[in-house]
């Protein structure tokens, strides 16, 4: 173990950790005003990095200006899945069901990926994925860079939506108390709806970075979910600030853990980072104290 | 209406015992084997997640260690291979419930949909765990002693076994809903403050239910790794089997006693029967995930208390149709 090793691995871990916040912010704003956790999120993320794959090795179109087109087809396919399926969940089981009702979506998605992409797997490639650059004595890779650049982008988007929006107040308010935003007049359907969209289409974003920093198929989604869950968890569910720093928290301390005990253990380090935080805070780092029955 | 049901129980045990006796291909005596374990472990998921509410999807956890405990224990000990084998079936059942102590002591402290994200992150511990540590032989997996007996009916005494598991577990899960335990569990499911304001221990109560079916999981796992005869930590920790059992009971009826086993029986046959005849994983997961998808769409309930709903208004709507009748002639016969 070297100095230059471990700050490299906690650079690395704060510059992939903002993806993951992207793609957890979307999972949580998704709990927050609906109530439902998706566990499509994973699969959903490996189809906006195929997507970007089809672009780029079928039509050549370069892997960030592809996101033009990823973006809404993901939201769409957000749209959809709600409208289908997720609208119809009620009851104090909503949550639970959801879980198996996103679950069974992942796997249709699963199965069919297999055997439009075979289960080999596969990278994204453009001329400057492996580019990098040194600055103050340190490597920079240009793909952890520009991800970085694109998750504080879009979730400064979404930041602007949410606080400087009419529509960002709705989704406020429903994140709030759904039953009081209904009663001043708030369409918490449509809200929900375009809610659960805007949750999809930021994978297509993560998706297309994660898709250039690995080899994926869809069996890597299973991890992804995971992390992704953890991280909503740790950071508190519901709260957008909460799974921003828990997405970069973890990656950071799992690099870190890492490169200090070996690989195999950085997986290990944030379930367990997430199990001693839970045992202090069972409602997560910024969640809010309700009643214990949700 | 009792003593129907009983014959159906009867008669549904004469049929899964008679099974292997007709049907001699040993193949489908493997998929009516695995059969038999998964309505085992979606019975005993139930036997907590479905009467309490507190969806666990870290089964596997309980199916894993109840598999390394058969695995690691004859291997050591230098059991000789055969049925005295069977006798660590319930030692596997006790250390997954030792294990469910501590997780669900950690666990069920947090609300109903966090409590399902941490049995995830409990899953992923305790596979990575496996993987990497020595004792269960990492990614090259370990051998049970190899059992010898006849080839003819290699599959006879598992099925049996698994078979007797099924039996048990219905009879537990049975006793747990008419004991004043399952309503307390039920209580919980339905509003756990209210449970808690009437002097529900919620807490103990949910241990012991999350604790028991850990047992019945990890007995579970224990005749899995028996009967594959070598076991890798992979397979043993599958995320697959945690969401499966889930999806089984949900499919047949949550909460019922009957759903479980009708889900699992549905499914993991279906499965099996795929996987052996067109060797496609990719097909399988399309329609498992769209048949759940259809029954949720349009039996919200399951199966189960979907075909007994459908039954139970056509025997109310004959009789009303009857009364209607006999009311038009009464009235009839008055001008």
């Amino acid at each position: 173990m070297n100095v230059t090793a471990l700050i490299d691995a906690a650079k690395d871990g704060i510059l992939t950790g903002s993806l993951y916040a992207l793609m957890a912010t979307g999972l949580t704003l998704v709990f927050g005003v609906m109530d439902i956790i998706n566990v499509a999120q994973g699969i959903l993320v490996i189809v906006g990095a195929y997507l970007s794959y089809a672009l780029s090795v079928h039509f050549g179109i370069d892997l960030f200006l592809g996101l033009l087109i990823t973006i809404p087809t993901l939201f769409v396919v957000g749209i959809v899945i709600e409208r289908a399926f997720l609208g119809r969940l009620k009851g104090p089981e909503k949550t639970a069901m959801s879980i198996l009702v996103t679950y069974a979506v992942s796997l249709v998605i699963e199965g069919s990926l297999n055997m439009i992409f075979s289960v080999n797997p596969v990278q994204l490639h453009a001329w400057y994925v492996n580019k990098s650059f040194v600055v103050g004595g340190y490597h920079f890779a240009f793909i952890y860079l520009a991800g970085f650049a694109l998750a504080v982008v879009l979730l400064s988007a979404l930041y602007y939506m949410l606080y400087r929006t009419r529509f960002g107040v709705s989704v406020r308010a429903s994140l709030a108390d759904q039953a009081s935003a209904a009663l001043v007049g708030i369409d918490v359907r449509r809200v929900s709806t375009i809610c659960f969209g805007i949750g999809v289409a930021v994978t297509a974003a993560g998706g297309m970075i994660y898709g250039a920093t690995t080899t994926f198929n869809a069996s890597t989604s299973y991890d992804l979910i995971s992390r992704l869950l953890t991280i909503i968890v740790l950071g508190g569910m519901g709260s957008l600030g909460g799974a921003m720093l828990a997405g970069v928290l973890l990656v950071f301390v799992g690099n870190v853990v890492g490169v200090i005990a070996g690989a195999v253990w950085s997986t290990m380090a944030y379930y367990v980072l997430l199990i001693i935080v839970l045992l202090v805070r069972p409602q997560g780092l910024f969640g809010k104290q309700s009643a214990r029955v949700a | 209406m009792l003593k129907t049901k009983r014959l159906w129980w009867v008669l549904a045990l004469g049929v899964f015992a008679g099974f292997p006796l007709v049907v001699t291909n040993p193949s489908y005596q493997t998929i009516a084997f695995y059969s038999l374990l998964y309505m085992a472990c979606a019975a005993s998921w139930n036997m907590f997640s479905g009467y309490s509410g507190y969806i666990a999807l870290g089964s596997g956890v309980f199916y894993g260690s109840g598999a390394f405990t058969m695995a690691l224990i004859s291997i050591h000990t230098h059991m000789a291979p055969g049925a005295a084998m069977f006798w660590l079936v319930p030692v596997g059942g006790l250390v997954a419930a030792a294990f469910a102590v501590p997780l669900g002591w950690i666990g069920l402290r947090v609300r109903r949909h966090t409590f399902v994200v941490i049995t995830i992150a409990f899953f992923f511990i305790f596979q990575n765990a496996a993987i990497n540590f020595s004792f269960t032989g990492g990614t090259a997996g370990l051998n049970l002693p190899f059992i010898t007996w006849g080839f003819s009916y290699y599959d006879l005494p598992f099925y049996y076994v698994a078979l007797g598991l099924v039996i048990f577990i219905v009879i537990l899960s049975a006793a747990v809903r008419r004991s004043r335990f399952g309503l307390q569990l039920m209580a919980i499911r339905d509003d756990e403050d209210r449970a808690l304001g009437l002097g529900v221990k919620v807490a103990a109560v949910k241990l012991t239910g999350f604790t028991m079916s850990a047992f019945t999981i990890g007995m579970a796992g224990a005749v899995y790794a028996m009967f594959l005869g070598q076991i890798y930590p992979q397979f043993a920790f599958d995320p697959m089997f945690d969401l499966s059992i889930a999806m089984m009971a949900f499919f047949g009826g949550m909460g019922t006693l009957v759903g479980p086993l009708v889900g699992a029986l549905i499914l993991e046959s279906a499965q099996q029967y795929l996987t052996v005849n067109f060797s496609n994983g990719s097909l399988y997961l399309i329609l498992l995930g769209g048949l759940f998808l259809i029954v949720f769409m349009f039996m919200p309930q399951g199966i189960v208390v979907y075909v007994r709903d459908t039954v139970t208004k056509k025997a109310a709507r004959e009789k009303a149709a009857v009364a209607s009748i006999d009311l038009a002639m009464a009235e009839g016969s008055e001008t």
